[in-house]
């Protein structure tokens, strides 16, 4: 029995992302944000979780996808990092799903950009492929 | 019980808790070194708070350990069980001791010289790693009598080697010794114990552990009933507050929302239950807001006492003077600031002031001056200690830094004196020619550096030789409870920190106002005669594009809301859309993602669960360039041309006196504009007077001084409803209202005197809006009302 994983999917552009599903704190639906004038264009908003202030990233930006419809609204997905939680902005939340250590691959060398960095690999699913996110990587925005 | 000795019990029991598994812990590792460190500093600590509340007994106790602690700390010594089990056996004593002091209030009568001897023992024996460093450099004297000082600290002729304090027995100390003990306490055992223990040099450990084991007895039925004082207070996770905190904003939150949500509904139950649930909340929130903040108070409180006593003991004589007392800090950082301020106020009497003597002779007041200050500032909360005394003296500093290995002769010699200043931080660098039982031993001044980095602050000292030390301490805000202004630009609102305002102006365009002019298009503001650069929140901060503020600002253009902030002694204007309230906020960090955001100072959660952001004025100024080197200068030095010309057009408020005469004075001279209803005016003598902002503030008819007042009698004679106008005029903090008939107007001009009269309340006349206007003689009337006013000033 190979050793299995479990993460938590997202879909960001129809792409199937997955972080660690210990890594998450929580899932909320759209929360209203309060904007952060001069930061980064990938920092949508603070949102009140509960007294604590977090920092949305948007992470279709953050990815260098192509930005949100405006009509379309986020779900949250916290995260929990070494200085506090982060919340990251995703399209459709997905279920989560235990996978097996042998379907893991490194991400090719032809990825480029933004995406190189901050994808750790690759799950090879029956269906589809499961793009594991480093999530510190992604929290962490001072390199830009 | 006072509140001192409370709170050092309390704490004792804690650290002698952590000694007790440091103590096993370190036998386990001998070569443990932080564990070493952290058992040293605890006694240190011990040590130095029962020396100022005056337990002499625990003090001798705790100061003996300390010895030998100190040798095994520089490699004299090496941990074996016989030291390990004299050091526990120490803490047990403590422990009783502690016991006594909380049921009697003092540290009763029992006798330790055993145990004392015991430790010195200990640390006398010399395991010399590498030879002749190791003599006995100092020797301690141990006087266990009561009346005698506590340790007296002889310092041989100073070799070149670090200085160690090796304590040897006193030969006369069992004659003393004797003649204390009470009756309880077996003697001879000790004695002989102690005698024995000389001779058999080091290898013993049954018979001495046994031999203290005799000492119980008293303290064993108070034991029982210890702790008694934990029972009234429970220390709770700091963090657990935090987390209590924000669930109760939450809850204040959905309260929010009920009451609402109960307005809709006629239920009349549901609108009872609602204002209940109103209720407990706003209690609950009071109460765990109460819970972390307090005054700083709290800890200065113990402070002068700290001073007094070393002071006497040092033979120096300190003024200890505090400012801020009221400044209100976060309860964690209460706790971590306690500990470091002892040490450095003790380190600042104890190495920075000097003996009066050498004061005098150095052309200082023989009482040295200690200084305490607080404030909130920069984003931060600041804490100033400062002294006149010797200050450091940096080459000895560096001299000693390179001899411990501390810095390379070459890093040395780099340094600034500044930096070399802060090397007093270093862990066991000390540069005191003796050791004392106050300090001297190099550490404290680290452990204050670790305490306070800890709660994410900072510590620094300046210093100059023969003037005095000042150690400055920031901690951040972070959870500290501010008062903020509350504004709006660009659709989003910003908490402005209370601390940086300075006034808010609301410009109404139109009324022969000029308004905003530029300057090569930057916008600056006439504030009474001054420049004030202007800085468009929304512009600065980007928060709407060009062409959307172009579109609204016709609409807006009415008024104009002017926010006068001060950062770094510069006065800016902020224009904002619109003011709100000001409201305690609480201050919350950004996460590391938005770290290099310099304007923004964190963010805070408004009633509405909405987030809002706390601007940085100090970083705002900077990001608009308000504040340059150059600038700053050249403002400088305009200012006292600026006050010398008479052409300059200044603010002029236009008033009468219920005839038809027009009078004028400069705003500049008027605190404030009142409206007094004749029912608010009371009597004193023969004067009117109001109460006015917790003073009493005389009342002068202003008519009743000028020459043509006669005719024209003052319009509150017409109609006793009218409330009265009256103008505050304030001088040193003295008020006194000037009762005019009605505020005309509000004019800039220049004031040039036309005519000069000087006589009946009037200096001159001038021409103010095509009318012949006279300038009110302010001081000349007031002097005839009160002729005190000025006098009592000088």
């Amino acid at each position: 029995m190979a050793e299995t994983k479990q993460f938590c999917t997202f879909l960001l552009n129809d792409f199937f992302f997955g972080v660690e599903v210990l890594k998450v704190q929580e899932v909320i639906r759209y929360q209203e944000m309060t904007r952060v004038p001069l930061a980064p264009c990938m920092v949508r908003g603070l949102i009140n979780l509960r007294g604590q202030i977090i920092t949305a990233i948007d992470l279709r930006l953050r990815l260098g996808l192509e930005p949100r419809k405006d009509n379309e609204l986020p779900m949250n997905v916290v995260i929990r990092t070494d200085d506090g939680a982060v919340s990251l902005l995703v399209d459709e939340m997905g279920d989560v799903l235990e996978v097996s250590e042998e379907s893991f691959e490194a991400p090719p060398e032809t990825l480029q950009g933004q995406a190189r960095e901050l994808i750790r690999g690759v799950y090879k699913l029956k269906e589809r492929l499961l793009l594991i996110l480093d999530t510190e990587r992604t929290v962490t925005l001072s390199t830009l | 019980m006072d509140e001192v000795t409370k709170e050092f019990l309390i704490e004792s029991y804690e650290n002698l808790d952590m000694l007790d598994r440091a103590l096993v812990e370190l036998e386990k590792d001998p070569t443990h070194r932080p564990s070493l460190d952290s058992i040293f500093r605890t006694i240190h600590t011990l040590k130095g708070t029962c020396g100022f509340l005056g337990f002499s007994r625990l003090e001798r106790v705790s100061h003996v350990a300390e010895n030998l602690l100190s040798r095994l700390r520089e490699g004299k010594l090496a941990l074996n069980v016989e030291i390990t089990s004299a050091l526990l056996a120490t803490v047990d004593a403590v422990r009783r001791i502690l016991a006594i002091v909380e049921n009697t209030g003092a540290e009763g009568s029992e006798d330790y010289s055993e145990l004392i001897e015991r430790l010195t023992i200990l640390a006398t024996v010399d395991k010399p790693p590498q030879g002749p460093s190791a003599q006995p450099a100092v020797v301690v004297v141990v006087a266990p009598s009561a009346t005698a000082p506590a340790v007296i600290a002889q310092l041989a002729p100073a070799p070149a080697a670090p200085v160690v304090a090796a304590p040897k027995v006193a030969e006369p100390a069992p004659e003393p010794l004797k003649a204390t003990v009470p009756p309880l306490a077996p003697t001879p055992v000790a004695a002989a114990t102690a005698v024995q223990a000389t001779a058999s040099s080091a290898t013993k450990s049954a018979e001495p552990a046994s031999g203290s084991d005799h000492d119980h007895h008293p303290a064993e039925k108070t034991e029982t009933r210890a702790r008694g004082m934990s029972d009234t207070t429970v220390r709770v996770d700091v963090g657990l507050l935090d987390k209590l905190m924000n669930l109760v904003g939450e809850l204040v939150l959905a309260r929010n929302q009920i009451l609402q949500l109960a307005n809709t509904y006629s239920d009349p139950l549901f609108v009872k239950m609602g204002q209940r649930l109103n209720l407990i909340t706003s209690e609950l929130q009071e109460n765990v807001m109460k819970t972390r903040m307090q005054p700083i108070e709290n800890v200065w409180n113990k402070l002068p006492r700290v001073v007094r006593d070393i002071s006497t003991e040092l033979g120096k004589r300190v003024k200890l003077e505090m400012f801020g007392k009221e400044t209100e800090l976060d309860r964690t950082i209460i706790e971590a600031i306690k500990d470091p301020l002892t040490h450095i106020i003790r380190n600042s009497v104890d190495h920075g002031v000097e003996l009066p003597d050498d004061r005098l002779s150095s052309g200082k007041p023989d009482v040295g001056s200690l200084v305490l200050r607080a404030y909130h500032g920069g984003g931060q909360v600041n804490i100033e200690i400062i002294d006149d005394g010797a200050g450091i003296n940096v080459k000895r500093v560096r001299d000693k830094a390179v001899m411990m290995g501390v810095l390379s002769q070459d890093q040395a010699n780099r340094m600034t004196d500044r930096e070399i200043c802060n090397l007093v931080f270093h862990p066991g660098l000390s540069t005191a020619a003796k050791v004392t039982n106050v300090s001297g031993r190099g550490v404290g001044m680290d452990v204050v550096k670790t305490n306070i980095e800890k709660i994410g602050g900072s510590v620094d000292v300046s210093s100059e030789v023969g003037k005095g030390t000042m150690v400055k301490i920031k901690i951040p805000l972070t959870l500290a409870i501010i008062p903020a202004l509350i504004v709006a630009s660009g659709g989003e609102r910003f908490a402005i920190p209370q601390v940086n305002l300075v006034e808010l102006v609301r410009m109404e365009i139109g009324q022969g106002n000029r308004g905003v002019e530029m300057i090569y298009g930057v916008p600056v503001y006439r504030l009474r005669g001054n420049l004030l650069p202007l800085v468009y929140l929304n512009k600065e901060l980007k928060l709407e594009s060009d062409e959307e503020g172009k579109q609204r600002q016709p609409a807006q253009d009415d008024a104009i809301n002017i926010v006068v902030v001060e950062a770094d002694g510069r006065q800016f204007g902020l224009v904002v859309d619109a003011i709100n309230d000001t409201e305690e906020i609480v201050v919350k960090p950004l996460g590391k993602q938005l770290k290099s955001l310099t304007f923004c100072a964190g963010a805070t959660i408004m009633g509405d669960g909405r987030v809002a952001l706390i601007l940085d004025v100090m970083g705002l100024a900077q990001h608009a360039r308000v504040i340059s080197e150059e600038h700053d200068r050249s403002r400088r030095d305009e200012v006292p041309k600026r006050a010398v010309s008479s052409e300059e057009k200044q603010s002029l408020l236009l008033f009468d006196v219920g005839d038809q005469r027009q009078m004028v004075i400069p705003l500049s001279m008027v605190a404030r504009l009142e409206e007094v209803a004749p029912s608010e005016v009371e009597w004193t003598g023969n004067q009117e007077v109001v109460q006015y902002r917790g003073q009493i503030m005389l009342l002068i008819r202003v008519a009743n001084y000028l020459a043509a007042s006669q005719s024209a009698e003052p319009l509150k004679s017409k109609n006793g409803q009218d409330t009265m106008q009256v103008v505050v005029y304030s001088d040193h903090g003295r008020s006194v209202g000037l009762v005019v008939g009605r505020i005309r107007d509000i004019v800039q001009q220049t004031l040039e005197v036309k005519r000069q009269v000087h006589q009946n309340g009037v200096i001159g006349s001038t021409v103010i809006q095509d009318r012949v206007t006279d300038l009110l003689d302010v001081a000349g009337i007031i002097q005839q009302a009160d002729p005190s006013f000025y006098k009592d000033q000088s």
